[in-house]
């Protein structure tokens, strides 16, 4: 039984293309606008990933995974690099690696203002979810179809795609963390006579960093996993070998770049995770649980 | 001189505060409005003088939290006046709030508050940073103050590394190192251990005289009211059921509420033996031998000392002559040389149950933990002491507020005179 036989049908495909139609005439110079800076910001980060020797930024790598975590994540991120190396995919895996930073550090800097908000405003916060629910639940194939609309092909759209997908958890999990910190030593701050920005700064902040920390994880791993649907797009990276090897039915080609997306996927969780428990106030509270 | 008064204070939380307040003025009770709102502070008028230490006493749910709480503009009054010196903090704008606070009145907290990713010393100097006090006389003067409450060379740790004494006193330090003539009080020791809490209470007791200031102490416990408090408010579900000091409340209770609340206090099924316990002044380590038992008793200027092990698990008690003619047969083991004559009482134990051991020896009785360590003594005077309360509140007679101020009919153990600096093991 079709929908037509109970009533007419709900064009709401129709609304949206046409919606999409008349957004993209009307500001038209604003995307491109958005579509320069984000280009910009794309080449900017991937010519400093390929411009050095690949010898370097190995190292450079290497080195902060030593920092972050210690020399096994050292060894193991140079060991994971030189296979990348090795299957021929360094360029795109730089590709790929600055298309995640460029979008989650987006992501973030809309994100963590905005969870910031939520917590302090119920009301926000309540408007907020079922949007972000929305964004994050909805296919991740399906923004493309509008963003290519607007942005046109190449890396413009495949940033913007993955920003509205990894977005969601930048801002759920600052909510959650302002508001999970102390009531008490908030209400400290306040009555000492702390304006409320000090508070945010001094109390609430660090006290929530752990789980912000938490929170910046899963927008870099929610980005990275829209590497391979960018490729759809056209962004350049491992996404479209992905998506290249899919349409020949390249074995080969496609083991390749998925490992090299698995290790850039291992390498960015561990020095985001290890990065977190560096906060003062992980540390304080790990002092705590060690007594 | 009125440092802080309340006139007719409401504090109604729900759907529609300001009828529920004109319902209860009207004369309705607490159950009737619950429709309306949840009144947690219902028609409260008191005063609190300059130097005097105001203890607002109640159960958990009797609203006193947030009385204090509106002592400081952290609640807003749903109806009524709250004046604080010339300010009325009703009305008062979010910025002149904010400088009252940095400059009059600083609040302690029942679990702290304490920054934990900043050092002691930072904390201390928090209210000082906050009002822009610059770094090196914020230093001093935080350092003073936790030279005051004894936790001199702390200053760079963390909080996670202090003892819950310990870190109230940090509490206490920052609201000291404020300089504002207010404090605050929430609970303020509620979260310590027995004997750490009285030597808290005696702290404060202590740095009151010095220091006069104005403080306004929450507490469920009744004896730590008597034992601090120049005047009691006892609050139930919401209002102020009686105002006095802590010879009316035991003498002359308001209500039958009050009266219950005062009787059980002299009922001994209620005291604990670890709310009168003091601490034991000669406790001998099993491995310590004749000799230093001995010595132990002569430093401690007593005839016996209580035989521990490692764990500080009671083995029983060690008499002077007892050890000495051990000593002279050579016998090396201390634990041969003890008596059983004492029987010791768990924490929890009612004064009723202590008694019967408190009778049968002129020796202290003896107090275990759950796991039979020995964490303090009852003198058969302290037992005494802590009996007789009552009478001795009827036999100062007048009930006068200065006789209280000098010694709180509670204060039972004077005698306990623990260094402010000691720490929980």
């Amino acid at each position: 039984m079709s929908a037509t036989e109970i009533g007419p049908r709900i064009p709401l495909g129709a609304w949206i293309e046409s919606g999409v139609d008349w957004v993209t005439d009307a500001f038209g110079v604003l995307f491109d606008l958005v579509r320069t800076i984000l280009v910009a910001s794309f080449d900017a980060a991937e010519t400093l990933l390929t411009s050095p020797p690949w010898w370097v930024v190995v190292a450079v790598l290497s080195a902060l995974a030593f920092w972050a975590k210690g020399w096994r994540l050292g060894v193991g991120a140079l060991l994971g690099f030189v296979v990348v190396l090795g299957v021929d995919q360094w360029d795109n895996a730089m590709a790929s690696l600055a298309l995640v930073l460029v979008a989650s550090f987006i992501a973030l800097a809309i994100g963590i203002p905005l969870g910031v908000w939520a917590a302090r405003d119920d009301r926000v916060s309540a408007t907020v979810r079922p949007v972000l629910d929305f964004m994050q639940t909805m296919p991740a194939f399906v923004y493309l179809i509008p963003v290519v609309v607007v942005f046109r092909a190449g890396v413009a759209p495949g940033l913007v795609a993955t920003i509205i997908f990894a977005l969601a958890p930048g801002v759920r999990f600052t909510e959650l963390g302002i508001r999970q910190v102390d009531r008490e030593v908030v209400e400290a701050g306040h009555a000492f006579g702390a304006p409320p920005g000090r508070i945010l700064r001094q109390i609430q902040m660090p006290l929530a960093m752990p789980t912000i920390m938490a929170g910046v994880n899963q927008v870099i791993m929610l980005s990275l996993s829209m590497v391979v649907i960018s490729g759809l797009a056209g962004t350049r990276g491992l996404g479209r070998e992905v998506v290249s090897a899919l349409s020949t039915i390249d074995i080969a080609l496609g083991f390749e770049a998925g490992l090299a997306v698995v290790i850039l996927a291992i390498y960015l969780d561990r020095i985001t995770s290890a990065l977190a428990s560096r906060s003062p106030v992980a540390r304080a509270l790990q002092a705590t649980a060690a007594r | 001189m009125t440092i802080l008064a309340a006139d007719g204070v409401f504090k109604v939380f729900g759907r529609r505060p300001g009828e529920a307040v004109r319902q209860l003025r009207a004369g309705a009770s607490r159950d009737d409005v619950l429709a309306l709102g949840t009144p947690a502070v219902i028609d409260a008028s008191f005063t609190v003088e300059a130097g005097e230490t105001f203890v607002v006493m109640g159960l958990s749910g009797s609203g006193k939290s947030t009385l204090l709480r509106m002592l400081n503009g952290l609640w807003r009054p749903t109806a009524g006046t709250i004046r604080l010196g010339d300010a009325d903090l009703g009305s008062i704008s979010a910025r002149d709030l904010r400088t009252l606070r940095q400059e009059r009145v600083s609040m302690v907290f029942q679990h702290f508050a304490l920054l934990p990713h900043r050092t002691v010393l930072e904390n201390a100097a928090y209210a000082l940073a906050v009002r822009g006090v610059d770094g090196a006389e914020r230093r001093r003067r935080a350092g003073e103050a936790l030279e005051m409450v004894g936790l001199g060379g702390w200053e760079d740790h963390l909080p996670a590394e202090l003892s819950g004494g310990m870190r109230q006193r940090v509490g206490l330090a920052r609201a000291l190192a404020a300089g504002t003539d207010v404090l605050l009080m929430d609970e303020a020791f509620s979260a310590l251990d027995p004997l750490i809490r009285r030597e808290m209470q005696d702290q404060l007791v202590e740095l009151q005289q010095s220091l006069g200031k104005t403080i306004v102490f929450i507490t469920h416990d009744l004896n730590e009211a008597m034992r601090l408090g120049d005047r009691i408010a006892v609050m139930r579900d919401g209002r102020i059921v009686q105002i006095g000091t802590s010879e009316q409340i035991l003498s002359e209770p308001a209500n039958d509420y009050v009266a219950q609340f005062v009787a059980d206090v002299d009922r001994t099924r209620v005291l604990t033996a670890g709310s009168v316990m003091v601490r034991p002044r000669a406790v001998v380590v099993v491995g310590a031998g004749p000799r230093g038992a001995l010595r132990e008793m002569r430093d401690a200027q007593t005839s016996a000392a209580y035989l521990v092990d490692r764990n500080r698990r009671l083995l029983g008690v060690l008499r002077d002559d007892d050890v000495l003619a051990g000593q002279r047969r050579g016998v090396e083991t201390l634990a041969e040389l003890t008596r059983d004559e004492v029987t010791a009482v768990g924490v929890d134990a009612p004064l009723a149950e202590i008694f019967a051991p408190s009778a049968e020896t002129p020796l202290p009785v003896p107090v275990v933990d759950d796991d039979g360590r020995l964490v303090g003594v009852i003198p058969r005077v302290t037992l005494l002491e802590a009996m007789a309360p009552t009478e001795s509140a009827n036999g100062d007679g007048s009930g006068g507020t200065a006789a209280a101020a000098s010694a709180p009919p509670g204060r039972t153990n004077g005698t306990l005179s623990a260094p402010a600096t000691a720490v929980r093991a």
